[in-house]
C-alpha cells in the first residue's frame, strides 16, 4: 500500500485551475489522480470541474481528458474502456461526476455500467447540490439544507427530503467495490483509491466534497467540515467489497449534528424541530453503520449546543 | 457472393466487413435486426469487436463517443425515438470530429406512435454536423456502410456519418445482395489511424469548455469539413465504382435527365418506383427524369443547380413535414435554387409509412408538368391524404 510519503509529487491535476479556494472537488480530484497515476484516462461530465479545469485554451489535466455531456459518465467510461481493451492498452478509465450527475440525471448511465460490471472506476464527488449552475437541490442534498430551489421561505424552509441512499443503490448492483471517502481522512482516502485502482470490474468511490459557496462556509475549513461530518455521522466511512461491508473508520463518541450544521450557512436557518428530525435520521444511520451486535442504540439528541467560534487553539489542532 | 437478405442484415454485414471494433447497441424497431446480426457475428467469432449492450440510446452514443475518442472504429444503429433520445450526443460527437458510423432505420418519430417509414426522425438531426445519406435498396445499404467509414475517417472530413434506410421497406424486406469479399473491402478501407486520441502516452484534452473567444472558429471548421466532404464523397464513390462495379453517382444520382424538361427529386425507396413511372411516361413521349437525392448533408446545392439547369419545373418528394408548410427537402431545394427561374412544387407523400404508389408518382409528375407549362398549381400537395384533393 502507498503511504503519504510515497505518493507522487507530480501533479497530474496542476495548479492554475480556477476552482474556488478550499474547493473539496478540486482537492479530491488532485489527490485521487496522484494515487491513480499517469496511465489514467479521465471523463468528466458537465460540472464545475469541466469549467475550472478545462476552459480552452487552458487545461489543468496532465492525463487524457474527455467530456461530452452531463448524464452519461457511466456510458462514456464503458465506451472508452471497450476501445482500450480492444486495442490491448492497460489504462485506468476513471470518471469524476458530481452528485447531480450521479444521483439524478446520470443515474441510469451509471447503473448501466455497474450492472454490466464494466472495468471502470466511477468517482462521485458529492457536494450535495447542483453547484455549477448556482446551488440547486439534487437527490444528494441533505434534509433542511438551503439551496436556490429549496429556499428558506415563509411557509417552507429548506429541503424537505433526506439525502438519497446512493450507497445502497450502487451496492445493489453487486459490484466488486464501493467505498465512501473523505478528504479529512487522507490515509483512508489513499488506501481506498489505491484499492479501487487494482480491482477489476466496476468500482465506485463516493467522495464527500464540501463546496465553499454552496455550503456558505469558510474556505479554510474544508477539511474540518469534512471531519465534523464524519464525527457526527452525517458522512460514514465504509467499503463494500464483493458484498462484504466493512466500517473503515469509526468515530469515537457521536457528536451532535448541530455542531456540523452550524459551521455552514446553508443550515443556519434550521428550526430546532428540523434539527431534531435530521438528528434522528443521523442516529438511525449511525446505528446501522456502527452499532455492535447486541449493543443498545445510540442517539445523542442534546439541547442545542452553542456554535463555538474557531479559536487559535482550534487552528493549532486542526491546521490552517 | 449473392445472398437474399434484409436491409438490416445487409447493414450488419457491411459493418462486419469494415472490421468495426466497438459496437454499442440498444434495440428499436425496425433497426433491431442489425444489432441482432452483429451480436451473432461477435458471439460466433466472425467479428472481433466489443459488443456493448447499453441501457439506452443516449448511452449508446455516449459509449460510441468514448470509444471513438479512445481510437476505435465504432459502429451502431438506431431509429426514430432512439435517434431523438441521443440527439444531444449527435451534437457532441460531430464537432469533436469523431468518425462514428450509425445506420438509421427511418421511422416515424412519435407522437402519435408509429413504427413505419418517415423521415421526421433524421431530418431533426440535420444541423448536428452528422453527414446524412438515404439509400434506395439493400445493396446500396451495404455498400454505403463501407463508403461511410471511408468518408467519415478521411482526414479532410473526420465527421460522423448516418446512412438512412427506409424502415420495413428495406429493413425487413429481402433482396438479392452482392456481398463483397473481405479482402476487397480490406484493400478499400484501411484500418482507422486517428491523429489525436485519448492516450496516456500523448495526453490530450477532448471536449474542453469553449468560451466565446474560440467557439466560432470551431464551428467554422466543422462547417468547412462538411463542405470538404462533397469532394471526398465523389472521389470515394468513383473509387468504389471502379473497385466493386457499382456507381451510385455520389451526392446525387440522376435518371433520364439528359433531355428532361420536368424532374422529380426523390429519396430512398421511392426512387425505384419513380424510375418505373419515368419509363412509362417516357413511352408516352413525356420528357421526364429523376434526381435521386442521396446525401442530405452535405446538401448538394451545386450539383442540383447543374442537374436542373435545362428543366422547366421541379417536383420535390418529401417524406416528412417541417410544420411551416412544406417538407425539409423542399425548403432546402428552394434555397439552393434561389435565383433560378424554375417553379418548385412540393409533394408530401408516404408519411408514417403509407405506400407511395405509381399512381401517386404519376400525379406528382402531372402536377409538376402543369407548372412547367405555366399553369397555376399549388406550391405544396399532400398526396393520398384524406381531405386533400390529390
Amino acid at each position: 500500500m502507498i503511504t503519504i510519503k510515497e505518493l507522487s509529487d507530480v501533479n497530474l491535476f496542476t495548479a492554475g485551475h480556477t476552482a474556488c479556494p478550499g474547493c473539496g472537488v478540486a482537492m479530491s480530484i488532485r489527490n485521487a489522480i496522484r494515487v491513480l497515476g499517469e496511465d489514467t484516462v479521465v471523463y468528466v461530465p458537465a460540472s464545475c470541474a469541466v469549467v475550472f479545469g478545462t476552459t480552452f485554451p487552458y487545461g489543468a489535466w496532465k492525463v487524457p481528458f474527455f467530456h461530452t455531456a452531463f448524464e452519461n459518465t457511466g456510458a462514456c467510461l464503458s465506451g472508452m474502456q471497450a476501445a482500450f481493451e480492444k486495442k490491448g492498452k492497460k489504462v485506468t478509465v476513471v470518471g469524476f461526476a458530481g452528485d447531480g450527475g450521479t444521483y439524478d440525471i446520470g443515474l441510469q448511465s451509471m447503473s448501466g455500467a455497474a450492472e454490466r460490471n464494466d472495468d471502470v472506476l466511477y468517482i462521485c464527488l458529492d457536494n450535495e447540490a447542483y453547484m455549477n449552475t448556482g446551488i440547486q437541490r439534487s437527490g444528494g442534498t441533505p434534509f433542511g439544507a438551503w439551496t436556490t430551489t429549496t429556499p428558506v421561505g415563509k411557509v417552507v424552509q429548506g429541503n424537505r427530503r433526506f439525502k438519497k441512499n446512493l450507497g445502497d443503490i450502487v451496492a445493489a448492483h453487486e459490484i466488486p467495490y464501493y467505498a465512501t471517502l473523505s478528504i479529512g481522512h487522507p490515509l483512508d482516502f489513499i488506501r481506498k483509491v489505491e484499492k479501487a485502482k487494482n480491482i477489476r470490474g466496476f468500482r465506485f468511490l463516493h467522495m464527500f466534497t464540501p463546496c465553499i459557496p454552496g455550503w456558505k462556509m469558510d474556505p479554510a475549513k474544508t477539511v474540518e467540515v469534512t471531519k465534523r461530518a464524519v464525527e457526527s455521522g452525517m458522512w460514514t466511512l465504509y467499503e463494500i467489497e464483493n458484498g462484504e461491508k466493512r466500517i473503515t473508520h469509526k468515530p469515537g463518541k457521536m457528536k451532535s449534528v448541530k455542531d456540523y450544521l452550524m459551521m455552514q450557512g446553508r443550515f443556519r436557518h434550521m428550526s430546532e424541530e428540523d434539527i431534531k428530525k435530521l438528528q434522528m435520521w443521523v442516529c438511525k444511520k449511525w446505528n446501522l453503520h456502527y452499532k455492535e451486535k447486541g449493543a443498545p442504540d445510540v442517539c445523542e439528541i442534546l439541547p442545542p449546543v452553542e456554535h463555538h467560534a474557531v479559536t487559535e487553539e482550534h487552528r493549532e489542532m486542526h491546521g490552517p | 457472393m449473392k445472398k437474399v437478405i434484409t436491409g438490416d442484415h445487409a447493414v450488419a454485414i457491411g459493418a462486419k466487413l469494415c472490421r468495426v471494433e466497438v459496437v454499442p447497441a440498444f434495440p428499436i424497431t425496425p433497426q433491431t435486426l442489425i444489432i441482432e446480426h452483429i451480436a451473432d457475428f461477435v458471439s460466433d467469432g466472425e467479428l472481433d469487436a466489443k459488443f456493448l449492450t447499453m441501457e439506452s440510446e443516449h448511452s449508446v452514443m455516449s459509449a460510441a463517443a468514448g470509444a471513438s475518442a479512445a481510437g476505435a472504429r465504432v459502429f451502431t444503429a438506431t431509429s426514430s425515438q432512439g435517434l431523438a433520445f441521443m440527439h444531444e450526443m449527435l451534437y457532441a460527437t460531430a464537432p469533436l470530429r469523431l468518425p462514428i458510423v450509425m445506420a438509421n432505420a427511418s421511422r416515424t418519430l412519435g407522437g402519435p406512435p408509429g413504427i413505419w417509414c418517415e423521415y421526421n426522425d433524421s431530418m431533426g438531426a440535420r444541423d448536428s454536423g452528422w453527414l446524412q445519406l438515404y439509400v434506395e435498396d439493400n445493396q446500396e445499404a451495404l455498400d454505403m456502410v463501407i463508403q461511410s467509414f471511408r468518408i467519415a475517417e478521411d482526414k479532410r472530413v473526420l465527421l460522423p456519418v448516418m446512412p438512412c434506410l427506409d424502415g420495413f421497406v428495406l429493413t425487413h424486406t429481402v433482396e438479392p445482395v452482392d456481398i463483397p469479399g473481405q479482402e476487397e473491402v480490406d484493400s478499400f478501407l484501411l484500418p482507422y489511424e486517428p491523429d489525436i486520441i485519448l492516450d496516456p502516452k500523448r495526453p490530450a484534452m477532448i471536449g474542453t469548455f469553449m468560451p466565446s473567444e474560440y467557439i466560432m472558429e470551431l464551428r467554422r471548421q466543422t462547417a468547412g469539413a462538411i463542405e470538404s466532404a462533397k469532394e471526398v464523397i465523389q472521389q470515394i464513390n468513383n473509387e468504389f465504382a471502379q473497385k466493386f462495379g457499382r456507381d451510385y453517382g455520389g451526392l446525387i444520382d440522376t435518371y433520364m435527365m439528359e433531355d428532361a424538361n420536368t424532374a422529380l427529386i426523390t429519396m430512398g425507396t421511392v426512387t425505384s418506383t419513380s424510375r418505373e413511372v419515368v419509363d412509362e411516361l417516357r413511352q408516352e413521349g413525356e420528357k421526364v427524369g429523376i434526381i435521386k437525392l442521396r446525401f442530405f448533408r452535405p446538401f448538394p446545392s451545386h450539383e442540383l443547380k447543374k442537374a436542373v439547369s435545362n428543366i422547366n419545373a421541379l417536383g420535390v418528394f418529401d417524406r416528412s413535414i417541417s410544420y411551416h408548410g412544406g417538407g425539409p427537402v423542399y425548403n432546402e431545394v428552394r434555397s439552393a435554387l434561389y435565383g433560378m427561374n424554375i417553379p418548385v412544387i412540393n409533394h408530401l407523400a408516404g408519411i408514417g409509412g403509407r405506400d407511395v404508389t405509381k399512381e401517386q408518382i404519376m400525379k406528382m409528375f402531372e402536377l409538376t408538368q402543369k407548372a412547367a407549362n405555366g399553369e397555376k398549381v399549388n406550391d405544396i400537395y399532400w398526396h393520398n391524404t384524406r381531405g386533400e384533393t390529390v
